[in-house]
């Protein structure tokens, strides 16, 4: 199973487009995958047969699992006709399948796959020189010991082995640095789990962390089963909660200059362009522009590091009926308002329809959070991991406001909540973020802005 | 103390264990007079006589089966086969004499010989001046097998092989006879058989080694240092029996190991040490066991660049032991 996006971790062979036996060209389609959010077709890695597949349709795997087995052609040449074929795994290095002298060397890349090491350097040198491309999912005994003694869920380590690997040192310094005495949850066991079944090390088993009682249903009530893209939503909910130390801050906005100048401008633009204009582009408006003042806010947290993301990508909160979608605006700093505004309106409507590409949900650096649609007045949003921070915009009110002068008037308010990882982001920094957003809001007037 | 080479270390310990024991006395080909064709014995014959340093025909079969011989009539030989490479017609006395002796007899004989080789590579040998035939004795039970890196473990083990109530083959590596040189005190001291030693404590990776390829290792651990990582060098010593407790430590305190022999890696040490690895330590390894070993071929080639080729080198192990910290 290739990894078809950077958050996704696994994905269900909706159907097979290719049989046992079949010949296929490098890059044909051979099979329908369906993720949480997309869906997709996986190529033939190279030209070859299929022999047989490992997992039937309907069935979900972890990125990284064999999916299928098909022989390929033997290089070039004369080596074809010299060389018996070897088996090549389809959509990722082999995995499971491969037997116990397989796990000790990486798995040959598929240009290599025909050709047998020379008997002289095989016999008279050291073999490691090949890195397993993200080799950070095999783990050593040492480390699946040290991983199952200590509770340590090992997706959380950074590995500085060739290729990423996560090294014995690595965990042995990861749980020196006491990071190791945080519960994993639930949804991180079965590693551990899976460990637990190595001969001999049963007796080492730390206990599992007590799971809640599974509420029962009784017998009126209605049993919604849990599908790919809820599970994945709850999962991803889950993990930034966990992960993230979320922090919470809010700032009412006087938009009544935005509120007319939509009126103003709305009925020419719908004519003009198509579709309505939102509120919408202008938060990103104001959000990009401020991200610019505050980069920081722009960033994600790695670990040992944390990285400012050059490019300022809007990850957009979509709402349908039974989900959640967050679409991506790539570098939204360099489109217009109106440009903006067709960019939502695309992406929300792909959303809606189930017909966003990998693409689209993939390298989001900050979400923005349109909250008001609905009404409402104030959220607390959870981060869109791995993202520093989220903002809300709420529903605009109007509202008795103290004016500067003491007077009392009528003006469109709006609230805007922000979530933060406080790991990488303080209040200040946040604080000077909002107000930027805010007096940009508020500047929004007739004249004042461009929409195109 | 004195500073001495590979081969004074030899030398001055045969003299010794003559002075100390007249039962112990020497046998093989030109090393009365000459003194060996490396100098091993150059001056026992004068200090001896021709009766405990005896000129032996050029038959390797007759100096093991009279050694054995003496050995059972009670005295304590010391067999030189002048190349390593020669001991094949004596190997039916090896294997099926000496080895069995003390079991087919039920403990009633035992064979307290010792046979010293030159063995090994990088010395312009050619085919027969050049082989590691270690392997060739290390499945047999009855026998054991020593291979020294030090002149300070010279002196230990060979007195320790002298005084062993069983057979022992003592293999010197040709290439350490005059190029190394270290501190051997001049007491009386014996290193026990079959304990391993760690050359140099490491973090990072381990190195199992043993013979010349020590040196190597030795020196590519220095190298590899500079480049932040600390290789544990452990010195075989007694290739049979091994140290297996020595080899489980060495191998669980880095979890990497690499094992090093000039002698071909099929069916080598470094197969039966991998194989131990394996068995005891599965949990404690953080990369595949590697060896690093002479290749596959039938005999050590004589044109210079193919005996470069063959051999190990500093270079060799340090690219190895490289990948292996780096994994």
């Amino acid at each position: 199973m290739p990894q078809l996006g950077e958050s996704v971790t696994e994905g269900t062979i909706g159907k097979w487009l290719v049989n046992p036996g079949d010949q296929v060209k490098k890059y044909q389609p051979i099979a329908e995958v369906i993720t949480d959010k997309v869906n997709a077709e996986i190529p033939a890695p190279q030209d070859g047969t299929i022999v047989s597949f490992a997992v039937a349709e309907g069935v979900t795997v972890k990125v990284g699992t064999l999916i299928a087995m098909m022989e390929t052609g033997a290089g070039t040449g004369s080596a074809a006709a010299a060389q018996p074929t070897a088996p090549a795994a389809v959509g990722g290095p082999v995995r499971a399948s491969s037997g116990p002298a397989a796990a000790l060397a990486p798995a040959p890349s598929p240009g290599k796959a025909a050709a047998a090491p020379a008997p002289l350097a095989a016999a008279g040198s050291a073999t490691l020189d090949r890195a397993e491309a993200g080799g950070g999912a095999r783990y050593s005994p040492a480390v699946m010991r040290l991983a199952q003694e200590h509770g340590i869920y090992l997706n959380r380590l950074k590995g500085t082995g060739l290729g990423g690997r996560i090294t014995r040192k690595d965990v042995e310094a990861y749980i020196a640095s006491g990071a190791a005495a945080e519960p994993a949850p639930q949804a991180e066991t079965a590693l551990q789990a899976a460990a637990a079944q190595a001969p001999g090390s049963a007796q080492t088993a730390s206990p599992a962390p007590a799971a809640s009682p599974v509420p029962q249903p009784m017998a009126a009530d209605q049993v919604i089963p849990v599908d790919a893209v809820r599970r994945r939503i709850a999962e991803k909910m889950l993990q930034s909660k966990h992960e993230a130390p979320h922090a919470w801050t809010m700032m009412p906005v006087d938009v009544t200059g935005l509120v007319k100048l939509k009126e103003q401008l709305g009925e020419e633009f719908k004519r003009r362009e198509g579709i309505s204009l939102s509120y919408v582009p202008f938060f990103i408006k104001a959000v990009v522009e401020a991200l610019k003042e505050q980069p920081i806010i722009n960033s994600q947290w790695a670990g040992d590091k944390i990285i400012i993301k050059k490019e300022i990508n809007i990850s957009i909160a979509v709402a349908t009926e039974t989900a959640l979608a967050v679409p991506v605006i790539r570098n939204a700093d360099r489109l217009s308002i109106a440009g903006l505004n067709h960019a939502v309106a695309d992406l929300a409507g792909r959303a809606r329809a189930g017909k966003l590409t990998l693409d689209d949900i993939s390298g989001g650096t900050f979400t923005v959070n349109n909250t008001g649609y609905f009404g409402s007045a104030m959220s607390a949003p959870i981060i869109n991991h791995p993202q520093a921070a989220i903002l809300s915009f709420e529903a605009i009110t109007k509202t008795p406001v103290v004016m500067e002068n003491d007077a009392i008037a009528i003006r469109s308010m709006m609230n805007i909540c922000m979530s933060l990882d406080h790991r990488i982001l303080d209040g200040l920094v946040c604080g000077r973020f909002l107000q930027a957003v805010k007096s940009r809001l508020q500047g929004y007037a007739a004249g004042t802005v461009q929409l195109y | 103390m004195a500073v001495l080479n590979f081969l004074e270390a030899v030398r001055e310990t045969l003299r010794a264990e003559m002075r100390r024991d007249k039962d112990v006395w020497v046998v093989g080909e030109d090393v009365g007079k000459k003194g060996g064709v490396f100098g091993a014995t150059l001056g026992l014959f004068d200090e001896f006589g021709d009766q405990r340093v005896q000129d032996s025909p050029l038959t390797e079969s007759a100096i093991v089966g009279v050694g054995i011989g003496a050995a059972l009539y009670g005295s304590k030989p010391v067999c030189e086969i002048q190349f390593a490479d020669f001991i094949f017609p004596a190997f039916n006395q090896i294997i099926s004499e000496a080895a069995k002796m003390r079991y087919r007899s039920d403990g009633d004989w035992t064979v307290p010989m010792v046979i010293r080789a030159p063995f090994g590579g990088g010395v312009h040998g050619g085919l027969y001046h050049s082989q590691s035939v270690e392997q060739y004795f290390t499945s047999t039970a009855g026998l054991k097998v020593v291979v020294p890196s030090t002149p300070y473990d010279v002196k230990g083990l060979l007195a320790a092989a002298i005084r062993d109530p069983d057979p022992v083959l003592f293999f010197e590596h040709k290439g350490l006879y005059r190029a190394i040189k270290g501190e051997v005190p001049e007491g009386d001291y014996i290193i026990p058989i079959g304990k391993a030693d760690v050359k140099r404590d490491g973090t990072d990776i381990t190195v199992i080694t043993y013979g010349k390829a020590v040196h190597f290792c030795l020196e590519a651990a220095e190298e590899l240092a500079k480049e932040g990582h600390s290789a544990l060098v452990l010195d075989l010593r007694t290739l049979l029996p091994l140290d297996r407790e020595a080899i489980m430590t060495a191998a669980r305190k880095t979890g990497k190991v690499l094992i090093v022999h000039e002698a071909g890696k099929t069916h080598g040490i470094g197969a039966e040490v991998a194989a131990l690895i394996a068995e005891e330590c599965l949990f404690d390894l953080d990369a595949p066991v590697q060896r690093l070993c002479g290749p596959d071929i039938p005999a050590m080639p004589y044109a210079g660049p193919m005996e470069k080729f063959y051999m190990l080198s500093p270079e060799k192990c340090l690219e190895a032991m490289r990948t292996l910290a780096q994994f």
